[in-house]
C-alpha cells in the first residue's frame, strides 16, 4: 500500500474514532515495511524485541536476587512467546517488605484526595494500556470479549476506590459524645504494610481487587502473585510505575506460594494479611505464623471467577480489615 | 553543659524573683521601667477541677471531722463589710471570733476579724490582750477602681489604727488590660505601705476570666511580695471556689519550691457549710501538707459560716442534729 | 549521670520539703459490708441454671487485701464448658436470634437498670475479691458498666444505621475470657455488645476475681433473660483453653495478657472463628514543658497508679522533656507522698492491694531487674499491710530505653521515666515498642497535639487527660495489642456480619 493511500485512510478514521488513530497508523505503517523486507529476501521476517518480565519492588523493575526464574509458554497456538519470569525468593520477600516499610509513611501522609488523584491517574494509564492488559489475558487463555469485560471492570474499580479515598472518615470516624467534658473522636488510619496473596485468577480483576483497597486505607502492600502467567500482573505494573504511585507502596513479587507465604506471614514488620483464594493449609499455617506479631489477617475464599460475576471487589469490607482505628480525647475548658 | 545552662537559667530566675520582691517601687522610678515577669504555666481547666472534686469525696468521720472542724474555727477571718456595719455589730463579731461557742471555751478563737478601716480601732479595742488578729480591707475595697495615692494612703491609715493585716485588692481592670507591671507595682507599693502588717492580696477570682489568669495574678502577687494570696471580695460571684483555691495552692507550692518561701492562701466568699470547709482542708493537706493547716497560712474569709461548723461540733458532741437557733448570729 | 547530678541531688535534698504528715489525719472510713452476703460456693451458670460441675472441683477466691476466703467457686472443665456452649446455642437458635431486635434492646436495658440499683454491692464485692480501692470501683467500674450495657442496649434495634444501611447478621456463640483487673466492667464490655447484635455469651471470668461475674449472672436471672443466653463459667486457663476450643463458638473475644492473646490466635488459626484481641500495653505518656504541669502530674499519678497500675492502658513510661525534668520529679515525689495505701474499702484509700500473690511475684521480679540494670528507685515510704499483697507506688528515674522496666509491662504501680529532648525523640521513643494500645500526651499548644496524636501508634490517645473510658468512646490497640475495638459503632463490627 502506498504511503499517501495510508494518510488517507488515518484521516478517515481519525475523524470517526480518535483514541484508535495511532494504534492504526501503527498497524499500517508496519504493513508497508514487512513488504519492504520482504522485497530483499531476508531469511528472517523480523527480529522481534521481546519483553524481560520483572517484578516490581520500590518503584523499579527487578530480577530475583536469587537469580532464578520460570518459564511460561502462551497457551494458544496463536502465542509462541516464550518467557522467563523471575521467581522471587524469601529475601525479595524480605527486602520488599522493609523497602514497603520505608514508603509506607509517606504514603500515609499524603492527603486522601492525594491518593484518590493517584488512583484515578492508575485508572487512566490503565485506561490507555486496556489493548495490551486485555491481549494479555487472551494470551492467558480468555475469549477477547471476556478479557474486555475484565479489564473494563478492573479500570472501574480503581475508579471506584480513587472515589472512595477522601469518603473514608466520612464513613468510619466518629465523634464520640462521650459522658463527661471531653472532645473525643475516632479516626481510621492505616495499619502499615500488608501482605497480600493475590488470586490466582481472574489475573487482572483479582490484582486490583486484591491489593488498591488495601493502598486505599493509606498502606503499603507487598503482593505475592502466584499465577501460572504472571505477565498480566508484570504490565499492571507498569502501569502502577507511571501512576504517580509513589515506589514501594505497591510491590510485587511473582513466585510460589509456599515458599512466600511463610516469611511474609512470620514477618515483624507485617501487620496485615489479606489472602484471597483457598490455599488450604498453607493458608491455615499463615494465619498461624501471624499470630506470633498478632498480624491482623483477612482471608478472602471468593478468589476465582465470583469476583467476575459479583463486578469486583468493592466496598468497606475490603478496605476497614487493614485500618486501624485511633481515638482521641482531650479536655474542654477554659 | 545543657544541664549547666539550665541550672544558671533556673538560678537567674530565682534571683529575679527575689530581686523584683525587694526592690521598693519608689527606687524603680515613676516612670516604670518595662519589667520582664517569669511566665506562669498553663492551667488545664478540666483536669483542675476533676483534681478539685476527687478531693471533695474523701470521706471524713467522727475523730477527723471533729479535729477539721476545730482547725477550721481557728483560721477563720470573721468577717464583716456592710455598709451598715457599726462599732456595736463589729463588737459583737469580736467577741464571737474571741469566744465561737459560749458552752465550749475549747473552741477557737478564730485567726482573726476583717473589717473595714474605719472600724480597726474598735476591734483592736474589743481583742486587745487576745490572739485574735485585726484584719482590714483597704486600697479602695472593693473594686480598687482609684488613684494609686488614694490606695496606698487607704493601707497607710489602717496600719496606723492598728491593723495587724492588710487585704488589698489588684486593679483587675490592668490585669485584663495587660498591665501586668502595674499591678505588680501596686501590690509592691502597697506592701511598703504596710510595713509590718502582713498582706493579703485579693485578685477578685471571680473577675478574671479563666485560670491561666488567676494563676498569673498569682504568680504576680507573690513576685511583689504578698504574704497571703486570698480569691475574693466577696461582693462578687463566683467568690471562692475548690478548684480556684487549689490553682492557687498550686502556685504558692511553686513560689515555695522557687524560692522556699512560705506563702499564705484565703479563700474568701462562698464558704458555707462545714462540708464546704472540710472540703477546702483536705486540699490544703493533699497540696501543701502539714506546714499549710494552720492558721498562720491558711484562712477563711468567712461569715456564715462559723455557725454551721460549730452546730456540726455540736452534733458531733451531743448526738443530735442541731437548730440554727440555738447559736448566736454574730 | 556524672558529678553534676550528684550534687544536683545533694541540692534537692537541701531544699525544704513539704511534709504531708499526720498533722491532720483522716480516721478509717470503711464502707459497709453488713448489707449482703456471699455464697459460700458458687456453681456454674449453664442454660440459666446453676449447676455442680461435672468436674466435681471446687477452687477457692481469696481477698487480695487479707488473703481470707470468700468463696468457693465451681471449676469447669470440658464438659462443663461443652455444656455451656450447648446452652448457649440452643439460646441462639431457639430464642436470641429469633427475638425481634427491639426486644433484645430492652433486656439490655433492664439489666442496665438493675445493675444500678444493686451499685454499690457489685462495687464493694469489687473491691473484695480483687483488692482495688472502693473509690475506683464505686465511681469508675460499676457505673462504666452499667453505661456499656445502657449504651449497648441502644444499638440492639439500629445496627443497620451503624453500618450505613448494608445487613448485619449476628455470628452465633461468642466465647469470652476476660481478665481479673476490671472484673465486672470488662463482663460488660463483654456481654453488652454481644447481645445488643444478637449473639449468645458463654463467658469466663479470671479465676482470682469471679465473684462479680457470679453477681451478674444472678442479676441476669432477676432480669429473666431466656436461659443460656449468658452463661458464666468459671476456671483458670484450661477452661479458658477448653472454650476457646469448642468447636460450636463462633466468635472468640479475650482481654488479658499478649502472651495468652497470642496462643488464643494460634487456636483459633484457620478455624473461621471471628476473634477480637484486647492486649496488653507499654504506653509512653508524655509531657511537653509547656505543659499544664499540675494536671499533667494527675494525669500521670492516675495514669500509673489507677487500679494499682494493673491496667492495660496504664501510663507505665513517662517521657519528660529534660528541661523540666527536675521539677516535675519533684512534683511527682510530693503527689506520690499524698497516695493512701491500704484497705480497699477504706473510702479514703487511694491505691489498694495486689490482686494476687502472682502477680506481685512479677512485679517484685521487674522492680529487682530495675534496680539491677541501674536505674534509680522511688518508693513511697509508707505502712503496708501485714496479711495480703501489696507494692508501695514506685517510680524509676535514669532509665534506659532497653531496660526491662522500659519494655516490659510491668501491670503494677511501678512507673518508668525516661527523658527527650525534641518532639521528635519523644514520638520514637513512644512508638519504640511493641505494644500499642494507648498514649498520654501533655502540652499547652494544639497544633503539637494533633500532630503528636497523628504520629504515636496507639489505639487511644489521651492528651490533657488520662484512662477516660466511655462506652462511645471505642477503645482497642495498635500492633501486639491486639485487635479490634470495644465501644462506639465501630466496636459493633466484632460481633457482626456486614452481609
Amino acid at each position: 500500500m502506498a504511503r499517501s493511500k495510508v494518510v488517507k485512510r488515518v484521516a478517515k478514521i481519525a475523524s470517526a474514532e480518535p483514541s484508535l488513530i495511532r494504534v492504526k497508523v501503527a498497524a499500517e505503517v508496519e504493513g508497508a515495511a514487512s513488504k519492504d523486507s520482504a522485497r530483499r529476501e531476508s531469511p528472517i521476517e523480523r527480529v522481534t524485541v521481546n519483553k524481560a518480565y520483572k517484578m516490581y519492588v520500590g518503584g523499579a523493575f527487578i530480577r530475583s536476587e536469587s537469580g532464578r526464574s520460570f518459564r511460561i509458554k502462551g497457551v494458544k497456538s496463536t502465542d509462541p512467546e516464550v518467557v522467563n519470569i523471575p521467581r522471587g525468593s524469601r529475601k525479595d520477600v524480605r527486602d520488599a517488605v522493609l523497602v514497603a516499610k520505608n514508603a509506607q509513611a509517606g504514603w500515609a501522609g499524603r492527603t486522601p484526595y492525594n491518593h484518590g488523584q493517584i488512583l484515578y491517574r492508575l485508572a487512566e494509564m490503565m485506561e490507555s494500556r486496556r489493548t495490551e492488559l486485555a491481549m494479555s489475558l487472551v494470551r492467558e487463555g480468555q475469549s477477547q470479549s471476556e478479557a474486555s469485560r475484565e479489564v473494563q471492570l478492573a479500570i472501574d474499580i480503581c475508579v471506584y476506590y480513587a472515589g472512595l479515598c477522601d469518603k473514608l472518615s466520612a464513613l468510619l470516624a466518629s465523634h464520640n459524645p462521650v459522658a463527661g467534658p471531653h472532645f473525643g473522636f475516632t479516626l481510621p488510619e492505616s495499619l502499615g504494610v500488608v501482605g497480600v496473596v493475590a488470586p490466582r485468577a481472574p489475573s487482572l480483576l483479582g490484582l486490583v481487587s486484591s491489593i488498591v483497597p488495601v493502598a486505599v486505607g493509606g498502606n503499603a502492600a507487598v503482593v505475592i502473585v502466584t499465577s501460572a502467567d504472571p505477565r498480566t500482573a508484570s504490565i499492571w505494573t507498569e502501569c502502577l510505575a507511571t501512576s504517580d504511585l509513589p515506589g514501594g507502596v505497591v510491590n510485587v513479587i511473582y513466585g510460589q506460594v509456599a515458599e512466600l507465604l511463610t516469611p511474609m506471614a512470620k514477618h515483624r514488620e507485617v501487620s496485615g494479611l489479606s489472602i484471597w483464594g483457598d490455599l488450604g493449609d498453607l493458608g491455615i499455617q499463615a494465619e498461624a505464623d501471624a499470630t506470633e506479631s498478632v498480624k491482623r489477617v483477612r482471608r478472602y475464599a471468593d478468589g476465582d471467577r465470583a469476583l467476575l460475576s459479583t463486578d469486583g471487589a468493592r466496598g468497606l469490607g475490603y478496605v476497614e480489615p487493614f485500618l486501624e482505628f485511633k481515638t482521641v480525647w482531650h479536655p474542654m475548658g477554659m | 553543659m545543657g544541664s549547666l545552662m539550665k541550672r544558671a537559667f533556673l538560678h537567674f530566675v530565682v534571683l529575679l524573683h527575689r530581686v523584683i520582691s525587694s526592690v521598693p517601687m519608689s527606687s524603680r522610678g515613676a516612670d516604670r521601667a518595662p519589667l520582664i515577669l517569669p511566665s506562669s504555666p498553663t492551667v488545664d481547666a478540666v483536669a483542675l477541677e476533676e483534681r478539685a472534686s476527687a478531693l471533695a469525696k474523701r470521706s471524713l468521720k467522727k475523730v477527723a471531722k471533729i479535729a477539721g472542724l476545730r482547725l477550721a474555727i481557728r483560721m477563720m477571718d470573721l468577717t464583716t463589710l456592710e455598709g451598715k456595719d457599726t462599732p456595736g455589730k463589729v463588737r459583737a463579731l469580736c467577741s464571737k471570733a474571741l469566744r465561737p461557742l459560749d458552752t465550749d471555751h475549747t473552741i477557737g478563737p478564730c485567726a482573726a476579724i476583717c473589717v473595714y478601716p474605719n472600724f480597726v480601732s474598735v476591734a483592736k479595742l474589743a481583742l486587745a490582750g487576745s490572739s485574735v488578729a485585726v484584719a482590714s480591707v483597704a486600697t479602695a475595697f472593693p473594686s480598687g477602681q482609684s488613684p494609686l495615692a488614694i490606695k496606698l494612703d487607704d493601707a497607710r491609715r489602717a496600719v496606723d489604727f492598728g491593723a495587724d493585716e492588710i487585704d488589698m485588692v489588684i486593679d483587675r481592670g490592668a490585669m485584663l488590660a495587660g498591665e501586668t507591671a502595674k499591678v505588680f507595682d501596686e501590690i509592691a507599693a502597697t506592701k511598703e505601705a504596710c510595713g509590718q502588717a502582713h498582706l493579703k492580696v485579693i485578685l477578685e477570682t471571680g473577675e478574671l476570666g479563666s485560670y491561666d489568669v488567676i494563676r498569673r495574678a498569682s504568680d504576680l502577687a507573690m513576685l511583689a511580695g504578698a504574704d497571703f494570696i486570698k480569691t475574693s471580695t466577696g461582693k462578687i460571684q463566683p467568690a471562692a471556689t475548690p478548684p480556684v483555691t487549689l490553682l492557687m495552692l498550686e502556685a504558692i507550692r511553686d513560689y515555695y519550691y522557687a524560692t522556699g518561701r512560705r506563702i499564705g492562701m484565703k479563700p474568701a466568699g462562698g464558704v458555707r457549710t462545714s462540708k464546704q470547709a472540710l472540703h477546702y482542708l483536705v486540699i490544703v493537706k493533699e497540696t501543701l501538707g502539714d506546714d499549710w493547716l494552720d492558721p498562720s497560712l491558711f484562712r477563711f474569709g468567712a461569715s456564715a459560716l462559723l455557725n454551721d461548723v460549730l452546730m456540726q461540733l455540736e452534733k458531733e458532741r451531743t448526738g443530735a442534729y442541731q437548730a440554727s437557733d440555738d447559736f448566736s448570729k454574730d | 549521670m556524672g558529678k553534676l547530678s550528684k550534687i544536683e541531688k545533694k541540692r534537692d535534698r537541701e531544699k525544704p520539703g513539704i511534709v504531708f504528715g499526720n498533722q491532720w489525719d483522716y480516721a478509717p472510713a470503711p464502707e459497709a459490708t453488713d448489707f449482703f452476703k456471699l455464697n459460700k460456693r458458687y456453681e456454674l451458670f449453664i442454660g440459666g441454671k446453676w449447676q455442680k460441675p461435672r468436674s466435681k472441683s471446687y477452687f477457692a477466691t481469696i481477698s487480695p487485701s487479707t488473703e481470707a476466703v470468700l468463696a468457693e467457686v465451681a471449676e469447669a472443665d470440658d464438659n462443663d464448658v461443652d455444656a455451656a456452649v450447648l446452652a448457649a446455642r440452643h439460646a441462639y437458635d431457639r430464642y436470641w436470634s429469633r427475638l425481634a431486635p427491639s426486644d433484645r434492646s430492652k433486656y439490655l436495658f433492664r439489666i442496665a437498670r438493675a445493675l444500678q440499683e444493686k451499685a454499690r454491692l457489685f462495687a464493694v464485692v469489687e473491691s473484695l475479691d480483687g483488692g482495688k480501692p472502693i473509690k475506683e470501683s464505686r465511681d469508675v467500674d460499676v457505673p462504666l458498666a452499667i453505661a456499656h450495657f445502657f449504651y449497648h442496649a441502644g444499638w440492639a434495634d439500629k445496627l443497620e444505621l451503624a453500618f450505613h444501611g448494608r445487613s448485619v447478621r449476628s455470628l452465633g456463640v461468642a466465647a469470652q475470657i476476660i481478665p481479673w483487673n476490671f472484673p465486672l466492667l470488662m463482663a460488660a464490655w463483654k456481654i453488652a455488645p454481644a447481645l445488643a447484635c444478637g449473639n449468645t455469651v458463654v463467658l469466663k471470668p479470671a479465676e482470682t476475681t469471679p465473684l462479680t461475674a457470679l453477681l451478674l449472672a444472678e442479676l441476669i436471672e432477676e432480669c429473666d433473660l431466656p436461659p443460656g443466653v449468658v452463661n458464666i463459667v468459671t476456671g483458670a486457663g484450661k477452661t479458658g483453653a477448653a472454650l476457646v476450643n469448642h468447636p460450636d463458638v463462633n466468635k472468640v473475644a479475650f482481654t488479658g495478657s499478649t502472651d495468652v492473646g497470642k496462643r488464643i490466635a494460634r487456636a483459633v488459626a484457620g478455624t473461621g472463628k471471628r476473634l477480637t484481641l484486647e492486649l496488653g500495653g507499654k504506653a509512653a505518656n508524655i509531657v511537653f514543658a509547656d505543659a499544664p504541669l499540675d494536671q499533667a502530674i494527675e494525669g500521670i499519678i492516675g495514669g500509673i497508679f489507677f487500679n494499682q497500675g494493673h491496667v492495660c492502658c496504664a501510663g507505665s513510661r513517662l517521657l519528660v522533656e529534660e528541661s523540666i525534668a527536675n521539677v516535675l520529679m519533684r512534683k511527682l515525689r510530693d503527689r506520690m507522698a499524698t497516695l493512701r495505701v491500704g484497705d480497699p474499702l477504706d473510702k479514703n484509700t487511694d491505691v489498694g492491694a495486689i490482686n494476687s500473690q502472682m502477680q506481685l511475684d512479677k512485679i517484685r521480679e521487674l522492680v529487682a531487674a530495675g534496680e539491677k540494670e541501674g536505674a534509680e528507685r522511688f518508693s513511697v515510704s509508707c505502712q503496708l499491710p501485714k496479711k495480703g499483697f501489696w507494692f508501695p507506688p514506685t517510680v524509676f528515674t535514669n532509665v534506659s530505653l532497653s531496660s526491662r522496666i522500659a519494655r516490659e509491662e510491668i501491670f503494677g504501680p511501678v512507673l518508668s521515666t525516661l527523658t527527650f529532648r525534641t518532639p521528635d525523640e519523644a514520638i520514637e521513643k513512644a512508638n519504640n515498642t511493641a505494644y500499642g494500645l494507648s498514649a498520654g500526651v501533655w502540652t499547652d499548644k494544639g497544633s503539637k497535639i494533633f500532630h503528636m496524636a497523628g504520629k504515636l501508634k496507639a489505639g487511644v490517645v489521651w492528651a490533657n487527660t488520662y484512662n477516660k473510658f466511655d462506652p462511645t468512646s471505642p477503645f482497642g490497640g495498635y500492633k501486639e495489642s491486639g485487635f479490634g475495638r470495644e465501644g462506639g459503632r465501630q466496636g459493633l463490627s466484632a460481633y457482626v456480619e456486614v452481609v
